[in-house]
């Protein structure tokens, strides 16, 4: 007799409960070796409490009632409950803080497209390191976390959530123009973006620069070949590479058109990528500004990786998979 | 290495198929193979695959082919319209072929039926092969509708009562008018499009671009008749 599960929910069995166990503890490893000190937070919130992240990206999957008529809500990222913990319990602590977790979330899913709705996260937040200090930082542990857990073909893409902006603002974008284009760069449609910038009627330099400047990626090379109004736009990019060393430079994809869909990031932000798996297994980056909506403002800035993600990579790097 | 730079291109059958091939062909890929085995869907000595337009997005979106072709109708329908629910894909070119409209239609005959039907019903009836283009287009429009999925011709929907008004494709609007259907909407331009993988689109940074570079080159070298080719009736 076979009994239902919750859609987007699933057992997992022995043998794949130890190969999940083994790279959250290699990850773990090296989290705890670079300082990071594991912490736990409850999978219920109360909702106002999440919506200071961005539920309108990450919509929960289930909300419910306590017994005293409040909106509890199953977390659906660990970034905003650390920033919680941090604003209330660390209020007079010395900074930086260094947490790394490994925790269930759960997110609303796109109908019939056989996602989870809930997903192991592991992952770091610094907080109270400002760019590009903290930035190198998490991204040095998260290279070195990637390559303990047996990941042997990964690259993480950085992008600068600040460099499109910049840029329009530098090239004399109308503000409602702006929002516009980087929302269509946000939803990966650069024919669309193409389109929009023609139809804005911006003086050419400026207008092929806003088309061809977020097509650009490529490794160090590629920023250090970067002229004019460009350059100026990817500063931040610029000086993060400069703290980078060989072994974490190597593995990074330096990204101009890369746009995390979650809405609290401030600057550089990044994404793991596989060639064994068709999408990201991760992501992060800078949130200098959600600290702040708990009444304590600090630059920080973090990652998050999808455990099962991992593992269908290391599964297809084993077979040997394109 | 193939004319593809390594590359694997999803690529569809139907009216896109025979432009797609025109195209494959510049590039310098030999098509023969393509064009004479109808069965065979697999054609790693090319680097191409073939499948149905709307499967395109399925097999790029999870890894299994890094680019692919299709129809921008196909793209709306899986929903490009709204980032949270899309496909996780890039868009990268236009490929100015197979181009039709979007579009609502409905009898020729008196008075348009659907305005008739929202009037004095509260609710319009619509027929279509794209479910979610026309709920997104109704609903946008503030109009309530009910809509009803087909998979065939959607023409005969109207013809015979099933609904009052159809949204469909159309190029010349000859199968629309031997149905004696009238277009009363435009919806939205569609024409083939090169659409990426996210994880291929960093990680072959350098093959697709070359790739892109060399099909923006074709469309501005191209005849202006091309865009023509491929349209569905």
């Amino acid at each position: 007799m076979v009994h239902p599960l919750p859609s987007g929910t699933r057992d997992v069995l022995p043998q794949e409960a130890a190969e999940l166990r083994q790279i959250g503890d290699a990850l773990r490893e090296v989290f705890l070796a670079r300082g990071y000190g594991e912490i736990h937070t409850p999978a219920l919130e109360y909702e106002e409490v999440m919506a200071r992240g961005d539920l309108d990206r990450l919509p929960p999957a289930f909300r419910l009632f306590d017994e005293h008529g409040n909106t509890l809500i199953l977390r659906t990222e660990m970034t905003t409950p650390i920033a919680r913990v941090v604003a209330s319990r660390y209020a007079d602590a010395s900074l930086p803080l260094r947490f790394c977790y490994q925790a269930t979330c759960y997110r609303a899913v796109r109908p019939q497209r056989g996602q989870s709705r809930e997903l192991v996260q592991t992952g770091v937040e610094l907080i109270g390191s400002p760019a590009p200090t903290g930035t190198a930082e998490v991204l040095s542990v998260l290279v070195e976390a990637l390559a303990a857990c047996g990941l042997r073909r990964f690259r993480v893409g950085v992008g600068d959530a600040s460099f499109y902006p910049k840029l329009m603002a530098t090239l004399g974008v109308p503000e409602g123009i702006g929002a516009g284009l980087h929302a269509t760069l946000g939803r990966r449609d650069l024919v669309a973006l193409e389109e929009r910038v023609r139809a804005a009627d911006l003086p050419e330099p400026a207008a092929r620069l806003l088309i061809a400047a977020p097509q650009l990626r490529g490794d160090i090379s590629l920023l250090e070949r970067l002229e004019g109004e460009v350059r100026e736009a990817a500063e931040g990019l610029l000086r993060l590479a400069e703290l980078l060393e060989g072994p974490v430079l190597e593995r990074l994809i330096f990204d101009l058109g890369l746009v995390r869909e979650i809405g609290y990031y401030t600057g550089a932000v990044f994404e793991v990528y596989d060639p064994a798996l068709g999408q990201p297994l991760g992501g992060g980056g800078r949130y200098d500004d959600l600290l702040a909506r708990f009444g304590r403002p600090l630059p920080a800035v973090g990652f998050a990786l999808n455990l099962e993600g991992l593992h269908i990579a290391l599964a297809g790097e084993e077979r040997g998979e394109r | 290495m193939t004319a593809l730079g390594g590359l694997r291109l999803a690529i569809p059958r139907g009216t896109l198929f025979g432009p797609t091939l025109a195209l494959l062909d510049r590039l310098g890929l030999d098509t023969a193979e393509l064009r004479t085995n109808e069965r065979r869907l697999l054609f790693p000595e090319l680097g191409v695959i073939t499948m149905r337009p709307s499967d395109v997005p399925t097999y790029v979106e999870a890894g299994a082919a890094d680019l692919g072709i299709t129809g921008r109708d196909v793209l709306l329908e899986q929903s490009q319209l709204d980032s949270r629910h899309g496909r996780q894909i890039y868009e990268l070119l236009d490929l100015g072929y197979g181009r039709a409209t979007m579009v609502l239609a409905s009898p020729a005959a008196g008075e348009d039926p659907a305005a008739l039907a929202l009037r004095r019903l509260g609710v319009v009836r619509v027929a279509t092969k794209y479910p979610r283009i026309a709920t997104y287009h109704m609903e946008r429009t503030g109009r309530q509708a009910e809509i009803v999925e087909v998979k065939g011709s959607v023409e005969l929907a109207a013809a015979v009562g099933l609904a009052e008004a159809i949204v469909d494709l159309t190029a010349t609007g000859r199968t629309l008018a031997e149905n004696n259907l009238v277009v009363r909407e435009e919806i939205a331009v569609c024409t083939a499009r090169l659409i990426a993988n996210p994880v291929s689109y960093r990680l072959k940074a350098a093959a697709i671009d070359r790739l892109v570079e060399r099909l923006r080159k074709d469309l501005e070298d191209g005849p202006e008749d091309r865009a023509d080719l491929g349209s569905p009736a």
